[in-house]
């Protein structure tokens, strides 16, 4: 054993500031960080604050909280809260739902897997506005869609501009992000816990619900969360295959309408923010239930 | 569930068109253990994982006291397999993941229990049942990955290269621990590796595997002093294998000549001519006094010391290297005269 002998500290034996400033993580590549910074905050931070502080000055004058009182009060404005929910949590189920079988049976080597793929990709690329002039031809009552049912004797569905519309539209351009999203999930876990599953006597229905459900459910909710802001933030899709004015007016629709065709500036803020509120209350729900659940790695090893 | 003897009849296993297992031929009879050895790609994973059933055979058969068992998905051979990165279940504890076999096959809960104690306190991991893999250190996850595969008193148990990931202290009290339980439950076992120091300290039968075709199969004294072919014999510890070709033989004997080398030999494989491998362990050579029978001359390049031995490179007049492993003190640069006795040496087909 031997004592080490603490000598006081002199100027000259620290270690020099830029050592001691990279032990805290602060080096030259900082600076990299920069321009996302920046970035953040002229196209994000003050855009929110900004938008924040204009929301409490309704155009009209009066009390501060005018325009969310207004918004609260007029179940015209209110009700949209409620249509966006029913587009966009069921929009997103479907979406994370439809992904697990497709990225189940695509996860590994799978022939052809790079085509198809793309295929399921495809759809992003075009934007929303495409798919929704697509789904008004395909879906309209004189189109392939209904002409194929007529062949068979049913009668024509009503498909567009209609909920069911706005729904399909969501499905389609978010269903790609969610099918990436699971399949790099499950492809993150180690294929050798099935096959050990397997050896242990658990068939294919067993192997899913006990070994690759459980692994893959915290990537679920973050594909549900992410599918599930991209649906609710809807718009174009609302107007163009859905009802604007009736049983597809979102929010997105209100604080538009607001801010554009009334100018009311204020009050299309006000929207704005509560439509956050109330997507980060959904997101905190997914996140507070996946926080009960496993979240360490999924490889074999543990 | 145990059986009296499993017979793997001309199993063969392609991928595409590589061909990983080339009918394999072997009768495992109950309580043995049998350790598939080869390098890597030599066809021991594959033929595991086909007795698994976790890979289709592309032709043969497998039957256990003469029921077909291929056919089966792996869920229903009830064997067990411990995997070379262990395949815990992250989200499962310890005791679950051991039990995880007993619920699938709905054992009772009181009888569940009591087989996951036993099987915790065979491995002595009874006080780590409530930790998660991550948690444990290697050795550990190990055990645990036994402990899951033998609770269930199955058949067969199936062991792909479980300790390569361990270091070397921790891979020999293992391989310890592995053979004591296989003393003591009596399961039959077929485990891979490519450590033959492994396959020598477990196995009761050896199998040398070489591009899907099987070398040799015998007991560890007789693969390891009697190696089929000079392939198996590099394998086994023969690191010095000559190029030299055949000068004469008879009864049983060989004299072989390489360039500035002349040894006699056992013929291993009848050679009358031509061509041959001349093989022996490092530790079989010594070093001599005096030219006579069997003497090798070469210079130093490389000493490792190894405590009381010397592990000794040296280079032959035709350029060969010769590896020495001796208790005499040598230098590089040294010009030293060896000697390897007749008997050592091994005269295979090339």
């Amino acid at each position: 054993m031997t004592a080490t002998v603490e000598k006081p500290a002199t100027p000259q034996d620290r270690p020099s500031l830029r050592h001691r400033l990279a032990e805290r993580g602060l080096d030259r590549t900082i600076i990299l960080l920069l321009p996302a910074l920046l970035f953040v905050l002229v196209l994000f931070v003050y855009p929110v604050l900004y938008g924040l502080q204009l929301s409490f000055q309704p155009k009209e004058g009066g009390s501060p909280f005018g325009n969310y009182t207004r918004f609260f009060s007029d179940s015209y404005l209110f009700d949209t809260i409620w249509i966006t929910l029913r587009l966009a949590i069921p929009a997103a189920l479907i979406n994370v739902l439809a992904s697990i079988p497709i990225a189940y049976r695509m996860r590994g080597r799978v022939r052809g897997k790079r085509f198809l793929t793309t295929l399921f990709v495809l759809p992003i690329t075009l934007g929303t506005v495409l798919t929704a002039e697509g789904l008004l031809r395909y879906l309209d009552p004189t189109g392939w869609f209904n002409k194929v049912l007529g062949l068979f004797g049913v009668e024509s569905l009503r498909l567009i501009h209609n909920y069911t519309g706005v729904l399909l539209s969501l499905v389609i351009s978010g269903f790609p992000f969610a099918f990436l999203l699971t399949l790099s999930y499950l492809s993150g876990i180690d294929p050798t816990l099935e096959q050990a599953a397997a050896t242990l006597g658990a068939d294919w229905r067993r192997r899913f619900r006990y070994i690759t459900l459980p692994l893959l459910a915290p990537g679920l909710a973050i594909t549900f969360c992410l599918t599930f802001v991209l649906a609710f933030s809807v718009f174009p899709s609302a107007y163009l295959v859905g009802l604007p004015q009736g049983e597809t007016r979102v929010m997105s629709i209100a604080a538009y309408e607001a801010a554009f065709r009334d100018f009311d500036y204020p009050l299309g803020s006000a929207i704005a923010m509560i439509m956050a509120v109330v997507m980060l209350v959904v997101i905190g729900i997914v996140l507070l239930w996946r926080s009960t659940l496993y979240r360490g790695a999924t490889g074999g090893k543990g | 569930m145990s059986f009296a003897e499993l017979h793997i009849d001309r199993v063969r296993r392609a991928f595409g068109d590589t061909v990983a297992l080339r009918d394999l031929d072997l009768t495992i009879k109950g309580g043995e253990f049998v350790a598939l050895l080869g390098p890597s790609g030599c066809g021991k994973s594959t033929a595991l994982n086909c007795l698994a059933g976790l890979l289709p055979l592309t032709g043969g058969q497998i039957l256990m006291d003469g029921r077909r068992i291929d056919t089966l998905p792996p869920e229903r051979r009830g064997f067990g397999m411990v995997f070379q990165n262990y395949a815990l279940f992250p989200h499962m504890s310890v005791r679950r993941n051991v039990a995880f076999g007993l619920s699938m096959r709905k054992v009772g809960k009181a009888e569940r229990e009591r087989r996951v104690d036993e099987a915790l306190r065979l491995v002595q991991l009874t006080d780590h049942a409530r930790k998660f893999p991550a948690q444990l250190s290697g050795g550990q996850q190990q055990r645990v990955a036994i402990a899951r595969a033998i609770v269930l008193e199955p058949a067969l148990v199936l062991m792909d290269e479980p300790l390569s990931n361990l270091d070397a202290a921790l891979r020999i009290e293992m391989r310890t621990e592995i053979r004591r339980l296989h003393q003591s439950l009596g399961l039959t076992t077929v485990y891979v590796t490519h450590d033959q120091e492994e396959a020598l300290a477990l196995a009761d039968r050896l199998v040398v595997l070489r591009d899907g075709l099987v070398q040799q199969i015998g007991s560890p004294e007789e693969v390891y002093a009697h190696p089929a072919n000079r392939y198996v014999a590099g394998f086994m510890g023969y690191r010095n294998l000559l190029p030299v070709r055949l000068s004469s033989s008879d009864e049983g004997m060989a004299s072989v000549v390489g360039e500035g080398i002349a040894l006699t030999g056992v013929n291993r494989d009848g050679l009358t001519e031509g061509a041959a491998v001349a093989a022996f362990r490092p530790t079989d050579v010594v070093v001599a006094t005096e030219e006579g029978e069997n003497t090798l001359r070469a210079s130093v390049e490389v000493v490792e010391y190894h405590g009381r031995e010397q592990a000794v490179e040296a280079r032959l007049p035709g350029g060969e290297a010769l590896h020495v492993r001796t208790e005499s003190r040598l230098a590089p640069g040294d010009e030293v005269l060896f000697r390897v006795s007749r008997e050592r040496v091994l005269v295979f087909a090339p």
